[in-house]
C-alpha cells in the first residue's frame, strides 16, 4: 500500500506539471480557487471564451481529451494518465466545465457509433473546444423514465423531421452541436422505437430557452423543436437502436473517475472555527463537533474510496461500481450541511445578502442550489436502484410498461 | 498509486476466510454465545497454529514477522465471522502495548506466549463509566503494587496477564498516568464476569488489591502510550468492523433475494433496496477509510491519529448502520435467537464502546483536523 506513482507515471506527472505551469492562465488562478461551489464565474471575463483559450492551448500542446485517440484529438493516454492531468491540471480544471458533456458523454457517443467522417469532422474540434456540444436527453414528461420521451423524429424522404421539447440542457445557449434523443416509433415498446441523432443547434426550427431554476439563477435550458429537419447522415446507430446508444453516453458519464464532488464539509469546518456561540467557538461545542466529525468521515471516505479505484485503474483494472456512491453521499450531505451551518446562526441565518457578516450568505446559496445535486445526471433513488441492482444483485424492479407499445402506455395528458 | 492490498496480503485474507469457515460457523459462535464456554479454545489453538495471532509479531519474538498489513486483513476475517476469541484484546491491545512500550525482557516473556496461544491479555482501562482520559483513572500505583478496580476489561476473565492504567501522580496532568504490567495469575487480583451485550466477548470486573506490577514503559509516560496502542487498535477493530458490516449486508442481501412476500422477492420492493444500497454506501466509507487508517498504521504516519479517529468512526457506523437493518430485512424472523443477525447486533453495538465510545473518538478526530488546519 502505498501513494506513489510508479515510474513511468512519475514521468508522465513531470511532464504534465511543466506544461501546466509554463502554459496555464495564472491571471485567474486566484478567482478560480475560491470558487469551490456551483458554477464557475470569472468577474471580469467570459468563462466560455476563457475556457475555450484554455482547452485550445491544450489541444495544440496534445493535452486536450488526451485518453481519445490520437486521430481524433486526443494523446492516446492510459485512464491513469488522465486521472494524473487532472490532478495536475487543477484548478485550470475547473475551465473546462463547457466541454464536460462533450468530452465526458457526446464524444464517447459519436466515436462509438458514428461514421468514420463524423469522427473526423467533429472529434477533434470537440476536443479542442472549438465546437462545443450538449445532451438532448431529458424531457418535461421523462427524467428518470427517460425512455418514455416523447419528442418524435418522422422520416421523410432522407431527412427526418424532430418535434418536441428537450429540458435541463447544459450549455444549449452557447453549444453548436446536440446530441439528441427521439422517438422514431410509437408503435412498439418504449425502449425499442428510439434513435440517437446529432444536430447542428442553429438549424432552423431549433429554440433555446433559459429555465429560471428554484434557486433564482439560469443555468439549465428548455430546448423546443418546430419541424427540425436533420439528415440521416447525422443518425448515430441503427433506427430503434437508440437505447442501446444512450448507454454509452450513460455509462462514460459514470466513467468519470478522480473528479472531486464538493461535500461542503471543508466550508463547514472552517465555520465553525470561526463562529462564536454563547459559549465559545462552535467548533468547540460538543454537538457541533459530532455532526461535524460524521461528515468529515463521510467527505473522507470518498476521497479515498476515489484513491482505490485510481489504484484500479493504475493496475489496468476496470474501477468497480463503488464509484456510483459519489453523488448520492455528496448530494445529501451539502444538503444537510447547508442546513445545519444556518441553523448555527440562529434567526440570522435567514439573511441571505453577500453584505452579511456571517459567511456572506454562502450556505444559504447552498441550500437553494443542493436540491439540484440530487436529482441531476439520476436521482438519489435512481442511484441506490443502480447500487442495489447492479453492485447487490438484487432484482429489477416489476415494470408495468416494459412489453406495451408505447402509444399504449397510459400517461398523464393524452 | 496503489491503494489496495498486495496479492499476498489478499492471499492471507482468502486463507484466513477459509480457516474461519470451517472452524468458526455460526454453529460454534454460539456455544460461546450460549455460555456454554468462555471461548472458543479450539478456534484459538487454530489460529495459533496457522500463525495470526502472532502475525505483527517479529519473529525474534517468536511472530511471523509479516506486519499490520497482514494484520488488518485477518482482522477483517476475524469480524467477518465474529470469532468468539480474545482476539482484540490480545493481539490489538496487550501485544501492541507490549510491542510500543516493553522492555526487551518483557517483550520476550509475554510476545512469545501470544504467538503460540499460551497467553491471553488484555487493557485494563476504564474504570466504571467514562471515555479515555486521565481524570477517569483513579487505579494508584505505589511502591511497585497497585489498588483499584478495573472496569469493564475486555476478555479479563480468561487472561493471563493485564497491561494496566495506573495514576502515580496527582499533577492534573497527562504524567500523572503510567502502565503496569500484571501477571494476573500471580495474586493479589479478584476477578469477576460481568453479563454484557456481547456474550461472545467477555467483559469483566478485576480488583487489585496490592498487587504485585512491574513497570511497562516510562513512569509518567503511560497516556501517551496508551493514546498510540488505541490508535493502533482503533484502525485494527475498524478491519473487524468492516468485516462484520460486509456479512451483515450479506446476509440482509440474501434474505431479500430468497423471501417471498406478496408474490415477489422482496428484494425487489424499492424500500429493501433502498435499505440495502444505503448500507453498501455505509460499508463502503467505512472499507476505504480504514484503509487508509491502515497505511498510516503500516508506515507510522504523523497521520496516524486522525486516519485511525476517522476508520473508527466511519467503520463503528457502519457496523451499526448494517446489523441494525439486516435485522429490519429480516423482519419477525430477524428478532429470533435462532437467526444469527442478533449477533451481529450486538458484536457492533458492543464494538462501538470497547475503545471509547463514538463521542471520544469525534473529539480526537476534531482536534486533529484543527491541528493539521492551523499548520
Amino acid at each position: 500500500m502505498n501513494f506513489d506513482d510508479t515510474p513511468q507515471e512519475a514521468a508522465f506527472r513531470e511532464t504534465a506539471r511543466k506544461w501546466v505551469a509554463a502554459n496555464a492562465p495564472k491571471e485567474f488562478e486566484q478567482e478560480l480557487s475560491k470558487s469551490s461551489l456551483g458554477r464557475i464565474r470569472l468577474a471580469k471575463h467570459d468563462m466560455v471564451e476563457v475556457g475555450k483559450a484554455w482547452q485550445k492551448k491544450k489541444a495544440e500542446g496534445g493535452w486536450a481529451c488526451l485518453h481519445w485517440p490520437k486521430e481524433y484529438g486526443g494523446r492516446g493516454a492510459t485512464p491513469i494518465e488522465r486521472v494524473i492531468w487532472q490532478q495536475e491540471e487543477g484548478v485550470y480544471g475547473k475551465l473546462t466545465q463547457p466541454f464536460q458533456i462533450g468530452e465526458g458523454m457526446c464524444g464517447p457517443t459519436v466515436m462509438a457509433w458514428g461514421s468514420e467522417d463524423a469522427k473526423r469532422r467533429y472529434l477533434p474540434k470537440l476536443a479542442a473546444g472549438e465546437e462545443i456540444w450538449c445532451q438532448l436527453f431529458s424531457e418535461p414528461s421523462a427524467g428518470s423514465d427517460v425512455a418514455g420521451l416523447r419528442t418524435r423524429a418522422e422520416k421523410k424522404g432522407d431527412d427526418w423531421i424532430v418535434n418536441g421539447q428537450k429540458i435541463w440542457t447544459s450549455g444549449a445557449h452557447y453549444s453548436d452541436f446536440g446530441l439528441l434523443i427521439a422517438r422514431t416509433d410509437p408503435n412498439v415498446p418504449k425502449h425499442k422505437g428510439l434513435t440517437m441523432f446529432f444536430l447542428d443547434m442553429k438549424s432552423p426550427g431549433v429554440e433555446v430557452r433559459p429555465i429560471k431554476q428554484a434557486n433564482g439563477m439560469q443555468e439549465f435550458n428548455e430546448v423546443y423543436f418546430t419541424d427540425v429537419v436533420i439528415s440521416d447522415s447525422q443518425r448515430l446507430g441503427a433506427v430503434g437502436e437508440g437505447w442501446s446508444v444512450s448507454l454509452t453516453t450513460l455509462m462514460n458519464e459514470r466513467m468519470s473517475i478522480g473528479s472531486r464532488l464538493a461535500t461542503g464539509v471543508p466550508e463547514l469546518f472552517e465555520f465553525c472555527s470561526n463562529l462564536m456561540l454563547e459559549d465559545g467557538l462552535a467548533i468547540d461545542d460538543p454537538a457541533v463537533r459530532s455532526k461535524l466529525a460524521s461528515w468529515a468521515v463521510k467527505s473522507s471516505g470518498l476521497k479515498y474510496t476515489s484513491y482505490r479505484a485510481i489504484s484500479a485503474l493504475s493496475k489496468g483494472e476496470r474501477p468497480g461500481p463503488e464509484n456510483s456512491i459519489g453523488k448520492l453521499v455528496s448530494g445529501m450531505m451539502l444538503q444537510d450541511i447547508a442546513t445545519y451551518a444556518m441553523d448555527l446562526q440562529g434567526a440570522a441565518g435567514v439573511l441571505t445578502g453577500a453584505d452579511e457578516e456571517t459567511v456572506h450568505g454562502q450556505f444559504q446559496q447552498m441550500l437553494l442550489s443542493s436540491p439540484s445535486m440530487r436529482i441531476a445526471g439520476g436521482t438519489d433513488e435512481i442511484l441506490r436502484n443502480i447500487i442495489a441492482e447492479r453492485v447487490l444483485g438484487l432484482p429489477g424492479d416489476i415494470r408495468v410498461d416494459k412489453d406495451v407499445p408505447y402509444n399504449k402506455i397510459p400517461t398523464k395528458g393524452r | 498509486m496503489n491503494f489496495d492490498f498486495s496479492d499476498d496480503q489478499k492471499q492471507l485474507r482468502d486463507q484466513a476466510r477459509k480457516f474461519l469457515t470451517e472452524k468458526c460457523s455460526p454453529k460454534t459462535v454460539r456455544v460461546v454465545l450460549d455460555g456454554k464456554a468462555p471461548y472458543d479454545k479450539e478456534l484459538w489453538k487454530g489460529l495459533a497454529e496457522m500463525g495470526f495471532l502472532g502475525v505483527a509479531i517479529p519473529e525474534e519474538f517468536g511472530g511471523a514477522g509479516a506486519g499490520h498489513l497482514e494484520l488488518c486483513v485477518i482482522a477483517e476475517e476475524m469480524g467477518r465471522a465474529n470469532a468468539p476469541v480474545p482476539f482484540s484484546s490480545t493481539v490489538y491491545l496487550a501485544a501492541e502495548a507490549l510491542l510500543i512500550a516493553g522492555s526487551d525482557a518483557q517483550k520476550k516473556k509475554w510476545l512469545p506466549a501470544i504467538a503460540s496461544g499460551e497467553a491471553i491479555g488484555t487493557l485494563a482501562l476504564f474504570e466504571g463509566k467514562g471515555n479515555p482520559a486521565p481524570k477517569n483513572i483513579k487505579l494508584t500505583a505505589a511502591n511497585g503494587v497497585l489498588n483499584g478496580v478495573k472496569k469493564p476489561v475486555a476478555d479479563g476473565a480468561i487472561s493471563d496477564f493485564a497491561v494496566v492504567a495506573a495514576r502515580t501522580g496527582s499533577s492534573g496532568r497527562d504524567g500523572d498516568i503510567s502502565l503496569f504490567l500484571v501477571d494476573l495469575k500471580a495474586g493479589g487480583v479478584e476477578v469477576k464476569s460481568l453479563t454484557n451485550l456481547d456474550p461472545t466477548r467477555g467483559q469483566a470486573e478485576i480488583t487489585f488489591k496490592d498487587c504485585k506490577a512491574e513497570p511497562l514503559g516510562a513512569a509518567g509516560e503511560g497516556w501517551s502510550i496508551l493514546t498510540q496502542v488505541l490508535d493502533r487498535a482503533a484502525v485494527l477493530c475498524a478491519f473487524e468492523q468492516v468485516g462484520g458490516s460486509d456479512r451483515a449486508l450479506e446476509m440482509g442481501r440474501d434474505y431479500a433475494l430468497d423471501r417471498i412476500a406478496f408474490g415477489r422477492q422482496i428484494g425487489s420492493f424499492q424500500a429493501v433496496k433502498h435499505m440495502l444500497a444505503d448500507m453498501y454506501v455505509s460499508a463502503t466509507l467505512a472499507r476505504s477509510n480504514s484503509y487508509y487508517g491502515a497505511w498510516a498504521l503500516s508506515t507510522n504516519a504523523a497521520d496516524l491519529p486522525e486516519a485511525a479517529a476517522a476508520a473508527r468512526i466511519s467503520a463503528t457506523q457502519a457496523f451499526q448502520h448494517c446489523a441494525k437493518n439486516n435485522i429490519q430485512v429480516h423482519g419477525g424472523m430477524g428478532f429470533t435467537w435462532e437467526f444469527d443477525c442478533h449477533m451481529y447486533y450486538r458484536r457492533a453495538n458492543a464494538m462501538a464502546l470497547g475503545l471509547g465510545s463514538l463521542s471520544y473518538w469525534e473529539d480526537q478526530l476534531i482536534d486533529h483536523m484543527r491541528k493539521k488546519n492551523a499548520a
